[in-house]
């Protein structure tokens, strides 16, 4: 047994060192250098950390709100009735969640709504009502309907029924719902940056401000530290609410829903139509305005100052490819370790592993900065932006192959053995073929994520390996109309190829897109 | 020869196999026979090195094999579920321990198509797992594990997941593969007509330790205590 356990322990060592060295270590730098910085207490650093800290809250808190609010219709709608075109309508709705921040960011610019809050929460809305229609819809599509019509008998009006049985039922749906949505919009970034102009920054926004702009490195790790805590805190309400909330009492499985009539059959269409409507519109707007001024033309031509716009397009590719097989070696070998391993130290390994899942990309590029200058310094080296897109999709990777690696049974790699196979060789016989599918599901998604990537990105950037996200906003920094076309044409093919790759993740029918 | 010497197995706190002791001739087919959760299974594992051995020693024709790896030992094991590869077709699974092996491309397919002849599935190669039959698994199950042409042949309950005139076919049948092969082999199984279908000899298992051993008739004429009695009566 013994040469067995070396090996997994050389398959563990190489995930390990990795995640070590590119995310713990640089946040422990954070860390010592945030906390020097707290310590000195000098006048205003203080009152400058809560007002941003303080924006931050109460931005995401009202983004959450509205986004259930505008949520609800079209979740109501597509869980209790069946109709024509309601899977269209679902896949439709999610597309903005897997467009790039940066492209969302861009749309709104497009519709003319700038350094606004109303731009920017209504950004966030347009990103995240997806997560709210899925998984509260999920939830209340299960609900048994007799609990309902109980409800009605017993003399309940239709809004009492809803408040008094629907909406208590739906509360561990609706808390998922709203700590992810809390989560990211607590950590938005790109959205922010394009949209809240100089007046308004989160804590990312200004920990990159403070950090690349300004170089006080200290106020940004500080800025980070309340960042950490504020997301840490999250997380823990939310599983502490999750241990004491779970009911799977009085749900069903899916049952036929029932075809809209009476009030229903205006008030569905209205719910999924608006619904629609008001999410395609900045989408329309972003296509339509980058038509102007044969801004796809100036895409190819030499800018004194940005180089060839286009050119970020190969860049983004090239890096997207190297995240990918990164993301999926390193990814593999993880999961593999965590599906063998069994015990305190395999589940900690597991935990480490979705750490950078719950952390904000500009942590993880700022954390590189502070942290990789030496002994080597790899700040300026063309490896470090597809690194730091691996470990954005690492954990993506490994949440897609672990349950393919956990369904195959122990009698079948023992079977190779007892045929002859050595431990490498079974993994390359047994579980490699059988988990290559779910493998090319976690690329596919690691691809997208580099893509899009932009909070770790903005740090690690130079002129030369500008990313299409980083030329974007770039490009709608500068005066004239002519960037902001070329802008907004360069937001449209990451968007558009963006949504022919998750299309092909869904074709390839592994799990659902938009499932967390 | 395979010589089991007093080996001890422990899971955790509890010891499942104790002192166990047991030889298998060359060429000869020993059963084991016991109730279930009496640590048959836990014997083959152990033989095959599956799981690790606490004290005691296994040899082979001599050679002390206690801790070699499980795929360098040469035996042949075929799981109680079977366990086929669900990714491979019926000649990939047939023909997975010959490629271990680095045998030919064409040699390989000789053989593989010996292997299904044998059991007689002629024609199955490109047959994929999931379409087989409970009867059709169980032989490409005994193809895959003979084919290799391994030391030793291990069966855990064999035909224990096949209905019973299923069984009572195979039962005759498996027996004339063994005896065709010559094969040296090691069955577990908690039936007492398979136990003598399917070997020479028959060690009792109870508890974890061995309670006596011979042919079923000198068992019978002679059991050791009340419970091998009513176990076989």
């Amino acid at each position: 047994m013994k040469p067995i356990r070396w090996g997994h322990l050389s398959v563990a060592a190489v995930p390990a060192l990795f995640i070590g060295y590119f995310f713990v270590y640089p946040l422990v730098r954070i860390l010592t250098l945030g906390l020097s910085e707290l310590n000195i207490g000098f006048d205003g650093v203080e009152a400058r950390l809560f007002q941003i800290g303080w924006f931050t809250l109460w931005q995401a808190v009202l983004s959450t709100v509205l986004t259930l609010l505008a949520a609800a219709p079209m979740t109501w709608a597509v869980s209790q009735y069946e109709f024509r075109g309601r899977k269209l309508a679902t896949a439709l709705v999610t597309v903005p969640f897997v467009l790039p921040t940066v492209v969302v960011g861009a749309a709104f610019v497009a519709l003319g709504w700038r350094d606004s809050i109303g731009a920017i929460l209504a950004a966030h809305v347009f990103f995240n009502i997806a997560v709210v229609i899925r998984t509260v819809g999920a939830l209340w599509s299960r609900i048994d309907p007799d609990l309902h019509d109980a409800g009605r008998v017993l003399g309940a009006s239709e809004w009492k029924v809803f408040r008094t049985v629907t909406l208590p039922l739906l509360r561990p749906a609706i808390a998922a719902a709203a700590a992810i949505v809390f989560l990211f919009t607590f950590t938005s970034f790109g959205v922010v940056l394009i949209l809240g102009g100089v007046r308004y920054a989160t804590l990312e926004v200004e920990i990159y401000r403070q950090a690349v702009t300004l170089f006080d490195l200290p106020l940004a790790a500080a800025l980070a530290i309340v960042q950490l805590v504020g997301v840490t805190a999250t997380l823990y309400a939310y599983s502490r609410y999750q241990e004491r909330h779970t009911s799977t009492w009085a749900l069903r499985a899916e049952g036929d829903r029932p075809k809209p009539e009476g009030r229903a059959l205006l008030l569905v269409p209205v719910s999924v139509i608006g619904t629609l409507i008001a999410l395609a519109i900045p989408v329309i707007v972003l296509f339509a305005r980058s038509l102007r001024g044969a801004a796809y033309a100036g895409l190819v031509r030499e800018d004194p100052v940005v180089g060839t716009p286009l050119s970020s397009a190969s860049n983004s590719l090239r890096f997207a490819v190297i995240a990918s097989v990164i993301a999926v070696l390193i990814g593999l070998m993880a999961a593999s370790v965590v599906t063998e391993g069994k015990g305190t130290l395999s589940r900690w390994f597991d935990l480490t592993l979705m750490l950078p899942l719950g952390t904000s990309a500009v942590t993880i590029g700022f954390g590189f900065i502070v942290a990789l200058g030496e002994p080597v310094d790899l700040r300026a080296s063309f490896w470090l932006i597809p690194i730091a897109h691996a470990l954005v999709a690492i954990p993506f990777v490994v949440r897609t192959t672990v349950p393919t690696l956990r369904s195959i049974p122990a009698e079948t790699r023992e079977a190779a053995r007892v045929l002859g196979a050595s431990p490498g060789r079974v993994w390359r016989e047994i579980d490699l073929p059988i988990v290559s599918r779910a493998a090319l599901v976690g690329a596919a998604f690691a691809f997208v994520i580099s893509l899009g990537e932009f909070g770790a990105t903005s740090f690690i950037a130079r002129p030369a390996t500008a990313t299409m996200p980083v030329m974007i906003v770039r490009l709608l920094s500068r005066p004239g109309a002519g960037s902001f076309a070329m802008a907004l044409a360069l937001a449209v093919i990451l968007a558009a190829m963006t949504v022919v790759i998750v299309l092909w993740i869904d074709r390839l029918q592994f799990g659902e897109i938009g499932t967390f | 020869m395979l010589g089991v010497e007093s080996i001890d197995v422990c899971f955790g706190e509890k010891r499942v196999l104790r002192d166990v002791t047991l030889t298998v001739g060359d060429d000869e087919s020993v059963a084991v026979l016991g109730p279930s959760g009496s640590g048959k299974s836990t014997l083959l594992r152990a033989i095959a090195g599956l799981v690790p051995v606490k004290s005691g020693s296994i040899r082979w024709a001599g050679e002390d094999i206690t801790k070699a790896p499980t795929h360098l030992r040469g035996f042949g094991l075929m799981f109680q579920g079977y366990a086929l590869f669900p990714h491979l077709d019926v000649f990939g699974n047939v023909g997975f321990g010959l490629r271990m092996a680095n045998v030919p491309d064409g040699e390989m397919e000789k053989r593989v198509r010996a292997a299904l002849e044998l059991v007689g599935l002629n024609g199955f190669d490109r047959r994929s797992i999931a379409d087989l039959s409970g009867g059709e698994k169980q032989r490409v199950a005994l193809a895959r594990t003979l084919a290799p042409e391994p030391r030793m042949i291990m069966l855990d309950e064999p035909l224990g997941a096949l209905d019973r005139t299923l069984r009572e076919r195979l039962m005759v049948e498996t027996r004339r593969i063994l005896s065709d092969r010559g094969v040296t082999a090691l069955v577990v199984t908690h039936d007492r007509d398979e136990a003598e279908a399917l070997s020479d000899r028959i060690a009792l298992m109870r508890d974890g330790s061995i309670v006596q051993t011979g042919t079923l008739v000198d068992i019978l004429a002679h059991p050791a205590d009340e419970w091998v009695r009513e176990f076989l009566g």
